[in-house]
């Protein structure tokens, strides 16, 4: 329960350097530092290292960066912290280790958040992702009264029990670095270090992408395509997961979970995309979030037939 | 006598579940204790956001040793069946006893179970109930299998007496019980060794945390008060926040902290309803002007800076929070001042759902408009006003705002109907129209938005009465309970004058207007039985022509009620039951009915000759009164009947042998019935 006195580190300076603390702080921890996932998310909970990975018995631990986009808070980057496109610093160890706690409020210390002037504070906040088929206990985690992070321990993903169950830590990177760095608009925010050869802001990086897909969310992205989209995905994800398991070609056992979660991930980001076109009613808003989740829970079920989701020939 | 202390350590519990989580640990070990025969002095039960906490008082060292008779079988059994009963009984042959019994000589097993230590007892009912604790929502964490609310991280059990604390010695899932405990998250985190409750809170006291959740409230009410006060203003009072807030901190630490300018122009339930909802912070109002200037935040510690770095942030999140509001505020007066104004978000709602089988919210709005208009004469309102209110009413359910904050509807319709430049009336419709929401809610006043409560309410009735979703039970998911009471409230306290069958067919020919309307009057004695109005009285009301006007009923119930409680009321009833009796018996034997022709020509006695005198009297006054409604003045005649009713029982014999005699007095009884049950149905009333 004792509580590790660190040395006052460096305060970072810019976005990047936090991103970079971050890294380095769950590698000393263990953490696999993966990389962002190649494609259109709306949370780094999307990521098949933590959706799949958080799946079946083997131990597992990782860290990434991951982009996330969520068409409905673009703010042609004129709010000072909604934007349509941001990062996710994600964390899932599985299983949870006892001082998970201890070793979130490290991870503050090390980007330079004092635990000495800051009061940090866990608030109840229970994650449920109706997409996935997921949820799971936690907390936001409060820092000043902003929410920094979101710290769940995950009780069922893609409608299986977890056993043993995953802690997720999800950073907000831009709330958080706009708090620690003292910036009040997030575009304002230096990218890479003040004093650098050339240097960027948040909005050098992204305020035209900000405008250009707010525009392209709301009023251009066209409905029938997106539909068009969501449908081929879904077919697609059912289609993958119909093959045999055993591959006729190598004669293997390939178990393709991963390329029908790509087709669920799509199908995701293409409701997205309907909803912030302002297409979907209340009524057919449950429908197509419905049929996300079965392709998730069928994405699920074919996880944990596979080596990395714990099946083996024994127990088949 | 020995003491108990458990303290059950985990991770933040929500703060929502703390008080019923104390309470459900006493419940269940104390039962649990006395259930095993372990009795105790007093109990009582704490908890802060990261434990809960049980200190026993008194108990007994240990359970008192009992002695069980079983019966057996009879002496003379197979030997078989004597052995069976020997090994259920856990008993040897020498143990039992026979004894003499009408049915013969049948053998008893005297058992006797030791006491135990209450220790042994103590780790078992612990050991279970922390298996089988009622949160409302519980987890599994790790590999374990164990369910509680957050990981639990420790088990601190100590009994202890004059001679010491010793730990009693138990493990759950891993997790080994001992004497210690932890302070404050941040503050004090050292492991703190204790020996028992009062040892134990004085040391956490000492560690930063404050085990009493009351103390910790009522410290947090204080300072922001006191400091809400220094500064010349209030604290606007939120009892369920603060009790939210008390269960967050184990430590309070009161701040007071400013809202920036660019925001104050925002209205100040938004500014209340962003700073509770998200933030939880108190809102402080400036006394002489109402506005909301500064917040209270309450930290979970204290700083060598004295909270500035906390408060900054915490003024600087407000900031982010009350841009978001006035994005929202700002685009929806926008969308209110265009020149399609409202008009566009009522258009969105077509593709809302009201409910499946009712259409969308643009279809309930396009018949609420046409029964609002329709409601407008009756309550005095502005036809066009009342219609155009009824368009407007719902429009805010598709503005940015009531999406963020969704108990801000209707509050929110008023601002931006008055934005759009609508007359005030439509724009107290828009937030009013929803009233009253509870039975001790206020009931819209104004005429136009009666119009539109109402028709909101009758649309609501009618159109679940239509697709047969009617209350039954404990079940009622679309609230229609409180629908009709709100029609009902809503008519009675405007006094509105409306034939509740008329409005019911025309809102929907398909809802079966007599079943609603007799769902009324069931919620109607409900209503008027909690004011102290007997059900008889409101039946022999509802027996009445004219049933439907709820408002109609309701005066000449409370008329009949009023005039009961007098004593001539209450002996008139007698006169007219004593009536009614000879004059139904009379008509059954004879067959016919005496419904006309008495003639006072026909009198044999004065007091026959008065009561002629006294009903020709009071049907002259009755009878226009009730053409007024004016229900006072009817009752007080007809009770003014009792005397001359009473006289003329106690002088004459009805069934007179001289049939014309006996006829015209049977027609006369006639009369008084007919006096009588103008007024109300009395033959209903009881007694």
């Amino acid at each position: 329960m004792a509580q590790t006195v660190s040395s006052t580190p460096s305060k970072p300076k810019s976005f990047q350097s936090i991103i970079l603390a971050l890294q380095n702080y769950w590698a000393s921890k263990g953490c696999a530092i993966l990389q962002p996932y190649d494609m259109e998310v709306g949370a780094g909970t999307f990521h098949p290292a933590t959706t799949l990975r958080s799946l079946g018995t083997k131990p597992w631990a990782a860290a990434y960066v991951q982009p996330s986009r969520r068409p409905t808070d673009g703010r042609y980057g004129e709010n000072p912290n909604r934007l349509q496109h941001y990062y996710q610093y994600q964390v899932l160890i599985k299983p949870s280790p006892p001082d998970l706690q201890e070793l979130y409020l490290g991870s503050l210390e090390a980007i330079g958040i004092n635990m000495d002037l800051h009061d940090i504070r866990f608030v109840e906040d229970d994650w449920e992702s109706p997409t996935l088929g997921a949820w799971g206990l936690g907390w936001e985690v409060w820092c000043d009264g902003m929410e920094v992070s979101q710290f769940t321990y995950f009780q069922q993903v893609g409608g299986h029990d977890c056993h043993p169950v995953s802690g997720e830590l999800t950073y907000g990177l831009e709330r958080l670095a706009m708090y620690v760095l003292g910036v009040d608009h997030v575009m304002d925010m230096p990218f890479n270090d003040p004093g650098s050869p050339i240097e960027l802001t948040y909005a050098d990086v992204f305020k035209q992408t900000e405008e250009e897909y707010a525009r392209w969310n709301f009023d251009t992205a066209n409905t029938e395509v997106l539909l068009r989209q969501f449908e081929e995905a879904e077919a697609h994800c059912k289609h993958i997961l119909e093959q045999p398991a055993a591959d006729p070609k190598t004669g293997k056992r390939i178990v393709m979970a991963h390329p029908a979660y790509d087709q669920c991930i799509k199908a995701s980001h293409m409701f997205n995309l309907l909803d912030a076109r302002g297409v979907i009613s209340v009524t057919e808003r449950q429908a197509y979030i419905g049929r996300v989740r079965t392709l998730a829970k069928m994405c699920a079920d074919a996880f944990v037939q596979t080596r990395a989701g714990g099946w083996t020939e024994d127990a088949a | 006598m020995p003491d108990l202390l458990i303290e059950l350590f985990s991770e933040e519990i929500p703060a929502r579940m703390q008080k019923r989580a104390a309470e459900d640990l006493q419940k269940l070990l104390t039962n649990r204790l006395v259930e095993a025969g372990v009795t105790y002095a007093s109990a009582a039960a704490f908890a802060t956001p990261r434990r809960l906490t049980l200190a026993i008082d008194g108990m007994l060292a240990a359970s008192p040793a009992v002695t069980e008779e079983r019966k057996g079988p009879k002496a003379d059994a197979p030997e078989k069946a004597i052995e069976g009963f020997l090994r259920g009984a856990g008993v040897t042959r020498d143990q039992l006893e026979e004894r003499e019994t009408p049915k013969g000589a049948i053998l008893f097993a005297m058992i006797h179970k030791p006491g135990r230590p209450a220790a042994e007892i103590v780790a078992e009912v612990l050991d279970q109930t922390i298996r089988d604790f009622p949160w409302p929502k519980s987890m599994r964490w790790g590999s374990g299998s164990l369910k509680w609310v957050r990981p639990l991280q420790s088990i601190l059990c100590v009994i202890s007496d004059e001679g010491g604390a010793e730990v009693v010695p138990m493990e759950v899932d891993g997790i080994k019980s001992g004497d210690v405990t932890y302070g404050h998250r941040f503050l004090s985190p050292d492991a703190i060794t204790v020996s028992g409750f009062d040892d134990y809170e004085t040391k956490l006291a000492r560690a930063h945390v404050v085990l009493r959740a009351d103390a910790r409230a009522e410290t947090i009410w204080n300072d922001a008060t006191n400091m809400a006060f220094a500064n010349g203003l209030e604290v606007v009072e939120d009892a369920g926040l603060l009790a939210e807030v008390a269960g967050l901190v184990e430590w309070p630490v009161v701040l007071m902290g400013r809202i920036a300018d660019d925001f104050l122009g925002l209205p100040p339930e938004v500014l209340q309803t962003s700073m509770r909802e998200h933030q939880k912070f108190f809102s402080v109002r400036n006394p002489k002007s109402g506005q909301i200037e500064r917040f209270i935040t309450v930290a979970n510690r204290t700083t060598a800076d004295d909270g500035a770095t906390i408060l900054a942030g915490n003024e600087k999140v407000l900031s982010a929070r009350l841009s978001d509001a006035k994005f929202f505020w700002e685009n929806d007066l926008r969308v209110a001042k265009s020149d399609e104004g409202m008009n566009a978000w009522v258009k969105a709602l077509e593709n809302v759902t009201f409910h499946n089988k009712l259409g969308t919210q643009a279809e309930l709005i396009e018949r609420m408009a046409v029964l609002a208009r329709e409601l407008a004469p009756m309550v005095g309102a502005d036809a066009d006003e009342a219609e155009q209110a009824a368009r407007v009413a719902k429009a805010d359910l598709s503005s940015e705002m009531v999406y963020e904050f969704p108990e801000l509807q209707g509050l929110m319709g008023r601002y931006y109907a008055q934005a759009a430049g609508m007359s005030d009336g439509v724009a107290a419709a828009a937030q009013e129209h929803y009233a009253p929401l509870g039975p001790s809610d206020d009931v819209p006043t104004a005429p136009v938005s009666v119009a539109v409560a109402l028709a909101e309410k009758i649309d609501k009735l009618t159109g679940f009465w239509a697709i047969d979703e009617k209350p039954t039970g404990s079940k009622d998911p679309f609230a229609l309970r409180r629908a009709a009471l709100g029609v009902i409230r809503i008519l009675i306290e405007n006094d509105v004058s409306l034939r509740t069958s008329e409005a019911v067919r025309s809102a929907n020919a398909s809802a079966d207007a007599n079943d609603l309307i007799a769902f009324l009057h069931d919620r109607l004695k409900v209503y008027l039985r909690d004011q102290g109005i007997r059900h008889d009285i409101i039946d022999a009301c509802i027996a009445m022509e004219g049933n439907d006007d709820l408002t109609l009923l309701v005066k000449r119930a409370r008329a009949l009620s009023e005039t009961l409680n007098t004593d001539d009321g209450e002996n008139l009833i007698q006169g007219f039951k004593r009536a009614n009796n000879i004059l139904t018996q009379a008509e059954e034997a004879d067959g016919v009915e005496y419904s006309y022709g008495a003639d006072v020509k026909f009198s044999e006695t004065d007091e026959e000759k008065a009561l002629f005198k006294a009903l020709d009297e009071a049907e002259a006054v009755i009878t226009p009164a009730m053409n007024a409604q004016d229900f006072i003045t009817a009752m007080s005649a007809m009770a003014a009947l009792r005397r001359p009713i009473d006289a003329f029982f106690e002088a004459v014999q009805v069934n007179s042998d001289n049939a014309t005699v006996r006829r015209n007095r049977l027609n006369l009884l006639s009369r008084i019935r007919t006096i009588c049950t103008s007024v109300a149905d009395l033959t209903r009333i009881d007694g």
